[in-house]
């Protein structure tokens, strides 16, 4: 709203003292405003100056425009090569193009939402300095994240918001994460609990697993390996964009591999597709909820079916035994305590939240002796994310093998028995989870990745 | 057969004649896609722009008058698409063929009372003595206005597209609508009259058809001139000279199987008939073969766009 | 201003109420384009929708020509709703009729003069076959090239109506024709033909055979997992592929499925109401039943209703041409209207118009 999207149905905003109300955002531009957004402001297939003149009012010529943007890069410790297509950088690349599209502009004001969710420990830190750098310099910094300990070091003034609605105004600095999470969600957290189990035989195996992405931008896998055995949980980190994507669809089936590739206990399935491996054990629940995992404009009871025939035999020569799925889909709705009218509900109805507990739901209630997640609690409030990690835990005490994939760290060293990171496609040797502290953690996941040296990802360009 | 009556010289001028209905709609429809959005009533399009500008030129006696109204005709068509599709976010595929199909019966309708006449003469342009130079003159400085004109507009597209602020916010949109939304970019307004620009191109080129090509007006007369212009896009990966290659070579196919049909060639007449069909198709397959993406297809091409904030 | 909201479930009464209204804002906008061509509107729209069925000295003939024409319109329109379901365009059903009826007619004609119970459905299985092979040619093109199906299918119509004109000229060729172009007429070859079954009713097997094709695919969509893979890829690609849909298969499928049925369509109306290859055998049922398609919602049921009233255009097109001196494609524009309609009301099954108010600040 603040940036002219959106235009409030009541109410008035005050910009430096005077009324302000921005019909659209090149008037916020033009008024000093400027905002990195989270997601979907970049154009893949169109260069780096290309991006920075389509947020700007009046660009300069591309080539004045590219020497400013390799100038002001360099003066904030942000190297960006103006000539690079988009699609070809990494996350935390593409987070750089963002900025300097609003540095360039001098802005008054700067609008950031949830920036840090695709950089590594190290790349926030030096987010941070620019912020800082920025502030000092009176820029004036509007934050927006969820991530408690990031307002703690970095705001002078918080305000929270629960479902639209302000519920506090603090120092952030004078409060505990704790205290914070607590205005945030409205209720104590309580961690999911681990008993401790003996390593089974192996359920899972992966090795020497390089793959090409079947996304234009996305990322090879490079020789990934990793051995799991039953009951035991294995994290993986990394910042999104490195292959997680493409680690769930190989294991999935949705990408083939050589045969050898991936045993699922000791039998090999690379060239198998997502339905015999299913019937070996095997389930998967993907990042994406809505056009992935399911299908938004099906049935809760539709969407049941869609991954869980093979497990649990709904079908008699191909057709269905409908009234069997309803009860499945209930059973999901009931277990995981998903908030819907009913299994008529078409998906895209729910929640996030909702949907993902579906989701979840659907793949552990087939018992699986696999399974693999991608961010399974992305967007998901606390109290659902815990319940969802908790459901995780259980199925593994059962002696399931679980292979869960996340950007957010603080789950991960909750849930995993052994941790692992995805850089660049390429998977580091998992390491038990015990004892590992976060700066090890963020040097796993690519240390000072890709900082110093912006020409880094040419190799993968090449290779994608 | 007597391959000695085809002289290469004639048949290169005529080539570049044929080539011109399918340039002229072909550029109109890669503009359109560049903005994300798959029209498949070039066809239609090209048929009603046939019939409008006859009708205008017929009754103004303006071959002139007669091309701006083949163009205003595609273009009205292509407003229906537009609002359909922009507006009311309904399907790119259904309602491009809705577009052929409706328009393949509406300009019947209106060309009852013009079959058999003839439509005045467009001239072709004089560069004196240089039109006289032998081979060069008879290819290249012997035509109407429009063959210059859509020559112009390759030019004009590729500059426009590749070097402007207007071409870059245009391949924004159709790279990523949504993102081009939040900057602030206008997709409906931007994407509407992209396509009134496609159907204005396609009318133009029908236009052409039965003014100069022809030139006579018949039912049904563009025969999928208006799909091979589609399949000429993709040929071009998107790039407004390749798309004049692609329409040479299909107008020298037309031209050499006209040509052959005359000569009296031993095979019968329906084999050389579908022939330039036949082709596009085996050039469509070879360049799909390389892959969507590293051709340059737009990101969005034919996805809706509805902002939901 | 209004606004547009995603209704979280599509509205069922808008999916049923749409088809109705489009209807009938064609007949308005129709009657309007009527007056403008300097005919009575209400005269027109009685002539086309009315008279076939109930005007007492022309309903004999029309009645049965109603089902003559809606067969092949029924039969090709459930075939492409399976593949436009799953987002697989085969807008070149025309070609897959027009070879399923050459390859029908070659092989009856093979065996001319012989008699033998077993000609008739050998020429079936070559209508359905030929059908088959040329939807195969963009299906494969599409699974192993990527190759645009939608142009494929369609160029190769061309290249099917240049065949067909050959046939017709010159293989397939009456030889006591008296050098006129066309075929001998199957319908005076009795292994060969495909008669009215019932007197007066215009069933005949490519009816009969259109009927069982909506009733298969009904079961099909509603309890059989390939009709559910069929939704799923067409709503949601990447789930499907997430199911474990392979997509290749399902292309094939698709597009051999509508090629069959297109393929049959062809076979049944030249070995019946046409009995011969001619020059000007297409009709343009192929096209029509794209329109038939989306009027029925790719619905089996919605086709069924679809299928008879655009074939009741057709015959009332051709009472109007004859009566009131309508142009036939007249009749086309109609039906291309009622296209358009259809898409724009579509937007109501999905979305809510609100008005949206704006405060002054």
């Amino acid at each position: 709203m603040i940036y002219g999207l959106v235009r409030p149905d009541s109410g008035r905003m005050l910009l430096r003292g005077a009324p302000y109300q921005p019909a659209k955002p090149s008037e916020a531009r033009q008024n000093g405003v400027a905002m990195v957004f989270q997601h979907f402001s970049l154009f893949e297939a169109l260069n780096v100056a290309e991006n920075v003149a389509l947020g700007m009012e009046n660009p300069p010529p591309m080539r004045e425009l590219a020497e400013r943007i390799r100038a002001v890069s360099q003066e904030y410790g942000l190297p960006l090569d103006p000539a690079k297509l988009v699609g070809d950088l990494s996350a935390g690349e593409r987070q750089r193009v963002e900025i300097i599209r609003c540095l360039l502009q001098d802005p008054k004001l700067l609008i950031m939402d949830e920036p840090t969710s695709v950089l590594t420990p190290q790349e926030v830190g030096i987010l941070f300095q620019t912020l800082r750098q920025l502030s000092a310099e009176g820029t004036a910094i509007l934050y927006i994240s969820h991530k408690l300990e990031e307002i703690r070091s970095l705001c002078d003034e918080a305000t929270i918001l629960r479902r639209g609605k302000v519920v506090a105004t603090c120092t952030p600095r004078d409060k505990t994460a704790r205290e914070l999470a607590e205005l945030m969600v409205g209720q104590v957290l309580t961690p999911p609990a681990k008993a401790p189990k003996p390593p089974g035989p192996v359920a899972l195996e992966v090795t020497g697993l390089s793959v090409a992405s079947p996304n234009p931008f996305g990322t090879a896998l490079k020789d990934v390996s990793f051995t799991l055995r039953q009951g035991e949980v294995l994290g993986i980190a990394g910042v999104a964009g490195n292959g997680q994507d493409e680690l769930l669809l190989a294991m999935s089936g949705e990408i083939l591999s050589p045969e050898a590739a991936v045993k699922i206990a000791g039998q090999p399935v690379g060239r198998l597709g997502p339905n015999a491996r299913r019937a070996l054990g095997l389930v998967a629940a993907p990042e994406e909820r809505l056009g992935h995992a399911a299908a938004p404009d099906m049935s809760l009871t539709e969407n049941a079916l869609l991954s869980s025939y093979v497990r649990k035999g709904f079908l008699k020569r191909g057709f269905i035994g409908w009234g069997a799925v309803e009860e499945f889909a209930q059973g999901i709705i009931k277990a995981f305590d998903v908030r819907t009218p009913g299994s008529h509900v078409a998906a895209r109805a729910l929640s996030g939240g909702n949907l993902q507990k579906f989701v979840i739901g659907r793949e552990i209630l087939q018992e699986p002796s696999v399974i693999v997640v991608n961010q399974p609690t992305w967007g998901v409030d606390a109290a659902a994310a815990a319940a969802i990690r908790q459901a995780l835990l259980d199925l593994a005490a059962r002696g399931a093998a679980v292979v869960a994939i996340s950007q957010d760290l603080d789950e991960l060293v909750e849930i995993s028995d052994s941790f692992a990171a995805l850089n660049e496609g390429r998977m580091t040797r998992p390491r038990p989870a015990q004892g590992l502290t976060v700066d090890e953690i963020g040097l796993m996941m690519g240390g000072a990745h890709g900082m110093d040296v912006a020409h880094h990802h040419e190799q993968q360009g090449a290779s994608a | 057969m007597d391959l000695s009556a085809i002289n290469p010289a004639v048949l290169f001028a005529s080539l570049i004649v044929a080539a011109t209905p399918i340039l002229l709609a072909g550029l109109g429809e890669l503009v359109v896609e560049k903005a994300g959005v798959l029209n498949l009533g070039v066809e239609g399009m090209m048929i009603v722009g046939a019939i409008c500008g006859f009708a205008v030129a017929v009754n103004t006696g303006s071959p002139a008058l007669g091309f701006i109204g083949g163009a205003l005709g595609g273009a009205a068509l292509s407003l229906i698409f537009a609002v359909l599709t922009q507006y009311l976010l309904a399907n790119q595929v259904a309602t491009g063929l809705a577009l052929t199909l409706f328009g393949l019966g509406f300009a019947a309708l209106i060309g009852q009372g013009y079959v058999g006449i003839k439509p005045p003469l467009t001239e072709r342009l004089s560069f004196g003595p240089l039109s006289d130079i032998p081979v060069l003159g008879t290819v290249l400085l012997r035509h109407d206005l429009m063959v210059y004109l859509a020559l112009l507009a390759v030019a004009g597209i590729w500059y426009v597209l590749n070097r402007t602020r207007v071409g870059l916010i245009l391949r924004a949109v159709g790279e990523n609508h949504d993102a081009a939304h939040a900057l602030g970019y206008k997709v409906v307004r931007i994407r509407l009259l992209a396509i009134m620009f496609g159907g204005a191109m396609a009318g133009l080129g029908g236009a052409y058809l039965s003014l100069v090509r022809v030139p006579l007006w018949t039912e049904g007369m563009t025969s999928g001139a208006g799909w091979i212009a589609l399949a000429l896009v993709v040929f071009a990966s998107w790039r407004p000279g390749r798309l004049m290659l692609g329409a040479w070579l299909f107008g020298g196919i037309t031209v050499l199987q006209l040509n052959l049909q005359a000569a009296g060639a031993k095979v019968p007449v329906e084999y050389l008939q579908m022939s330039p069909y036949v082709i596009t198709i085996l050039v469509l397959v070879v360049m799909s073969a390389r892959g969507g993406r590293a051709m340059g297809a737009p990101a969005a091409l034919g996805r809706s766009f509805h902002a939901t904030h | 201003m209004i606004r547009l909201e995603k209704r979280p479930t599509p509205s069922r009464f808008w999916v049923g109420a749409t088809p109705v209204i489009a209807v009938i804002l064609t007949m308005i906008a129709g009657g309007i384009m009527f007056a403008a061509l300097g005919k009575n509107p209400f005269e027109a729209i009685r002539i086309i929708f009315w008279d076939p069925l109930f005007d007492p000295n022309l309903s004999s003939y029309s009645r049965p020509q109603l089902l003559v024409k809606a067969g092949p319109l029924i039969l090709i329109a459930i075939g492409l709703s399976l593949g436009f379901r799953a987002g697989i365009w085969n807008i070149g059903a025309e070609g897959q009729y027009i070879i399923g009826a050459i390859c029908g007619a070659a092989v009856g004609l093979a065996f001319y003069p012989a008699a033998g119970w077993y000609i008739f459905p050998l020429m079936v299985v070559a209508g359905a076959l030929g059908g088959i092979v040329w939807a195969m040619i963009p299906a494969l093109l599409r699974t192993f090239f990527n190759t645009s199906e939608i142009l494929v299918s369609l160029l190769l119509v061309y290249v099917a109506q240049a065949l067909l004109a050959s046939m017709a000229l010159g293989a397939l060729r009456n030889p006591q024709g008296g050098g006129f172009p066309g075929s001998r007429n199957l319908a005076q070859y009795p292994a060969a033909s495909n008669p009215e079954l019932f007197a007066g009713t215009g069933i005949h097997w490519g009816v009969i055979v259109a009927f069982v094709a909506v009733i298969a695919a009904y079961v099909m969509l509603q309890r059989h997992i390939l009709g559910f893979n069929i939704k799923l890829t067409g709503q949601a690609p990447r789930a499907a592929k997430f199911s474990g849909v392979s997509p290749m298969a399902l292309v094939l499928i698709c597009m051999g499925t509508s090629g069959a049925l297109a393929g049959l369509a062809g076979l049944f109306e030249v070995a019946g109401p046409s009995g011969k290859i001619s020059i000007d055998f297409a009709s343009g049922y192929g096209f029509t039943a794209i329109i038939v398609a989306f009027l029925g919602r790719l619905n089996p049921i919605g086709i069924l209703l679809a299928g008879l009233l655009m074939a009741l255009t057709y015959i009332g097109g051709e009472l109007a041409q004859f009566m009131l001196g309508l142009p036939k494609a007249s009749i086309q524009a109609f039906q291309g209207m009622l296209l358009f309609f259809l898409l724009a009301l579509d937007l109501l099954s999905n979305y809510r118009p609100r008005l949206a108010k704006r405060e002054a600040a």
